[in-house]
């Protein structure tokens, strides 16, 4: 039996070799006690499907998303420079990440400052190995038949009009797929975005993780699945904050399939 | 035979014209404050886009109700206005329904379906009125619709629904005088929604009819002109305003911000790249971000003038909803009310931009630019492909790189970005260890 493998890109220039796709950790995916668990379960998947594919390890930095969004773009521009400086002297061409803020960026920002690269989020990526029968899924696993709800994110929905990838990927499980009442084109934010997951809200009556959350549970859901690091620290909140987290998970989309898989 | 209604009616036209001219001078003028920019590429997609949303009324009908109703006032809008052209050219050559005898049998079926959509604009129009201040319909109800804006709402449609009602009841009148023979009222044929009309009017002498068909039909055409200045002041602009707004719609990715080119030849500089920019840079960069209104695109200007408030955009805002300050209709409204301010500053030869106020402080608050989340919700919901969230990141850019006004927590957000290449403060030697722990791992069978 052997291990799980996570070759970084200098490993792999130093034996001459080149992956055919980088897997961009980000942030979330490399610090957030909860989100770790997310990267883990997608380096298994690609272990066990037998993809080629290395990170970036020590030498990934934030791809200056909220630094944007909060408006120094001096910031993002330091940040997307050195990036693209890391990835293009590895001359990467294909980059799949689970954060949609990070495949936003990446595919649509970057290639103004030069990194031109064919970005996917990683639910596309998971639906290409499901449609290509590399992903056998037993469909026996602890969600079958369940109730399962799917949160958009909004730089994965209405910002990159990526709708139908990650509800493919939650249907390939054989569960139940029930649609919150905003759903899609009309989804309501968890709260985080805009760098809102950096600061506490402005004063309001409710915190929008809440309200959306309450939305989730009134699908009658045993699973909130999300495809995105915030907004699974927003719903995961927002579960606990309506004491639900005995009766209600809240997963991203990799780890129901690792699990699936048995990995 | 008098000339003098034909005369009367020339000066009005004339008059009526040389305002709407002054109008639409004045508020491409306020539009043009902003700044230049360019977004002329893929013209096929741009007329495609038009067609649907605009002319085609697309997005209208995510909300099945006012979509349905609105359709009829919109239709009612385009369709009447053939007979208006009727309306002017009887007007200038003192000729009475110039149109019927060229058409014949299509002259009647046009006037029957006329009064249909005349009828559903009318019905229409009762209903908005009372979605609006029976029903109250949340959205009509925010903070930024007191006062003016829900006054200009109920004047419209009732505007609406007495052109409606003049166009019916002079129709009424003159088959009422053609059936008598009278002089030259011409017998149309069966009018089925103005027919409903004549037992009211059929006891009344036919001195008294002749008055209230050129009542109703002075009233109707000066009332059509007089609605046309009118919208010029009022935020019913888009019924112009839709077409080129949409032509110029946002083609990119709408999680896509825009890049600054002048911050990249100073980040280059920075970082020792070599860059495309010239060696002698511009004496003076402008300010980055927007402060005001001429920081604003051009664009952004227009998507201001074609906000109708119907308010969309706020309803499905998850900052508003959860009641923060933020609307994002009254985002389009300050910009709107600001560029109002500086024209007519500027026309009254006052200091125009230089009033020592701004759309930042005196308009929009750091508050409600902080609350924004930038879903896009806003975006997708506005009928009109209106985008408040690109002068919300556009003002944020003034405040971050400007004022160093950001919150606090973004502060100490971009100092970890700027040590330790995250958010969080972590160290970037522990951005890896994640992996340690599967690496252990066994993979299963």
């Amino acid at each position: 039996m052997s291990t799980y493998k996570v070759p970084t890109m200098a490993e792999m220039a130093g034996k001459g070799e080149s992956p055919e796709v980088l897997f961009w950790v980000g942030c979330a995916g490399s610090f957030d006690e909860r989100y770790k668990a997310v990267t883990q379960a997608f380096v298994k998947i690609l272990n066990k499907v037998g993809v080629s594919f290395a990170v970036l390890g020590p030498e990934e930095a934030c791809t200056g998303d909220p630094a944007r969004r909060a408006g120094n773009e001096f910031l993002f521009q330091m940040q997307a420079v050195a990036n693209i400086q890391v990835m293009n002297g590895y001359n990467i061409k294909k980059v799949v990440t689970a954060c949609p803020h990070c495949f936003n960026t990446i595919k649509n920002e970057y290639p103004a400052l030069g990194g031109n690269y064919d970005v996917i989020h990683h639910s596309q990526f998971l639906q290409q190995l499901i449609n290509d029968g590399k992903v056998a899924l037993k469909g026996g696993g602890e969600f079958k038949g369940k109730k399962i709800t799917f949160h958009d994110s909004c730089y994965l929905g209405r910002g990159n009009d990526v709708y139908e990838a990650p509800r493919d990927v939650i249907k390939a499980l054989d569960v139940e797929l029930v649609e919150m009442k905003r759903c899609k084109t009309k989804g309501l934010c968890c709260g985080a975005g805009g760098a809102q997951m950096f600061k506490e809200p402005e004063p309001g009556k409710k915190d929008i993780n809440v309200e959306r959350t309450e939305e989730a549970l009134a699908t009658g859901a045993s699973t909130i699945a999300v495809g995105c690091p915030f907004c699974l620290t927003m719903m995961t909140d927002g579960v606990k904050n309506k004491e639900k987290e005995a009766e209600v998970k809240v997963y991203d989309l990799a780890e129901m399939i690792a699990k699936d898989m048995g990995i | 035979m008098s000339f003098l209604p034909q005369l009367i009616f020339l000066i009005i036209l004339s008059a009526a014209s040389f305002f709407l001219i002054k109008r639409v001078k004045f508020l491409r003028r306020n539009i043009l404050l902003g700044k230049a920019e360019t977004r002329n590429d893929q013209p096929d997609k741009r007329w495609k886009t038009m067609l649907l949303v605009a002319l085609g009324q697309q997005k209208m009908f995510k909300r099945f109700i006012p979509a349905f109703l609105h359709f009829f006032v919109y239709v009612g809008f385009l369709v009447i206005n053939l007979e208006v052209l009727e309306f002017v050219l009887d007007g200038i050559f003192g000729t009475h329904r110039l149109f019927a005898p060229f058409l014949g049998g299509a002259y009647v079926a046009a006037m029957n379906f006329f009064e249909f959509l005349a009828v559903m604009v009318l019905i229409s129009c009762v209903i908005f009125l009372i979605r609006r201040n029976v029903v109250k319909v949340p959205r009509f109800t925010k903070p930024e619709m007191k006062g003016w804006p829900a006054m200009d709402g109920n004047l419209i449609l009732c505007i609406e629904i007495v052109l409606m009602m003049a166009i019916l009841k002079m129709n009424a009148a003159d088959q009422i005088l053609a059936s008598r023979g009278v002089g030259h009222y011409i017998v149309v044929g069966d009018l089925f929604f103005s027919g409903l009309l004549h037992p009211i009017f059929d006891d009344m002498s036919t001195e008294f009819l002749i008055f209230i068909e050129r009542a109703a039909w002075w009233f109707h055409i000066v009332g059509i002109l007089a609605f046309a200045i009118y919208v010029t002041y009022s935020k019913h602009l888009h019924i112009f305003l839709a077409f080129p707004n949409t032509w110029y719609s946002n083609l990119k990715p709408k999680g896509e911000m825009s890049t600054m080119p002048a911050v990249t030849n100073e980040v280059n500089m920075m970082l020792g790249i070599p860059t495309d920019a010239p060696a002698d840079p511009p004496a003076e960069i402008g300010r980055f971000g927007a402060k005001d209104i001429n920081d604003l695109s051009w664009i952004n200007v227009m998507n201001a003038y074609s906000c109708t408030e119907c308010g969309r955009c706020t309803s499905e805002c998850p900052a508003n909803l959860t009641g923060k300050k933020l609307s994002p209709r009254k985002i389009m409204m300050d910009v709107r009310d600001r560029a109002e301010e500086v024209g007519k500053s500027l026309d009254a030869g006052g200091k125009g931009l230089e009033d020592g106020k701004s759309l930042l402080g005196d308009y929009i608050t750091k508050e409600e630019l902080n609350a924004c989340t930038s879903c896009n919700a806003c975006v997708e919901a506005c009928p009109v492909n209106i985008d408040p969230l690109a002068i919300i990141l556009e003002m944020r850019r003034y405040v971050a790189m400007e004022e160093s006004g950001t919150p606090a927590q973004w502060n100490a957000m971009f100092q970890n970005m700027e040590t330790s290449f995250a958010p969080w403060k972590f160290s970037p030697q522990d951005r890896f260890n994640w992996a340690e722990k599967v690496k252990e791992e066994e993979i299963p069978d």
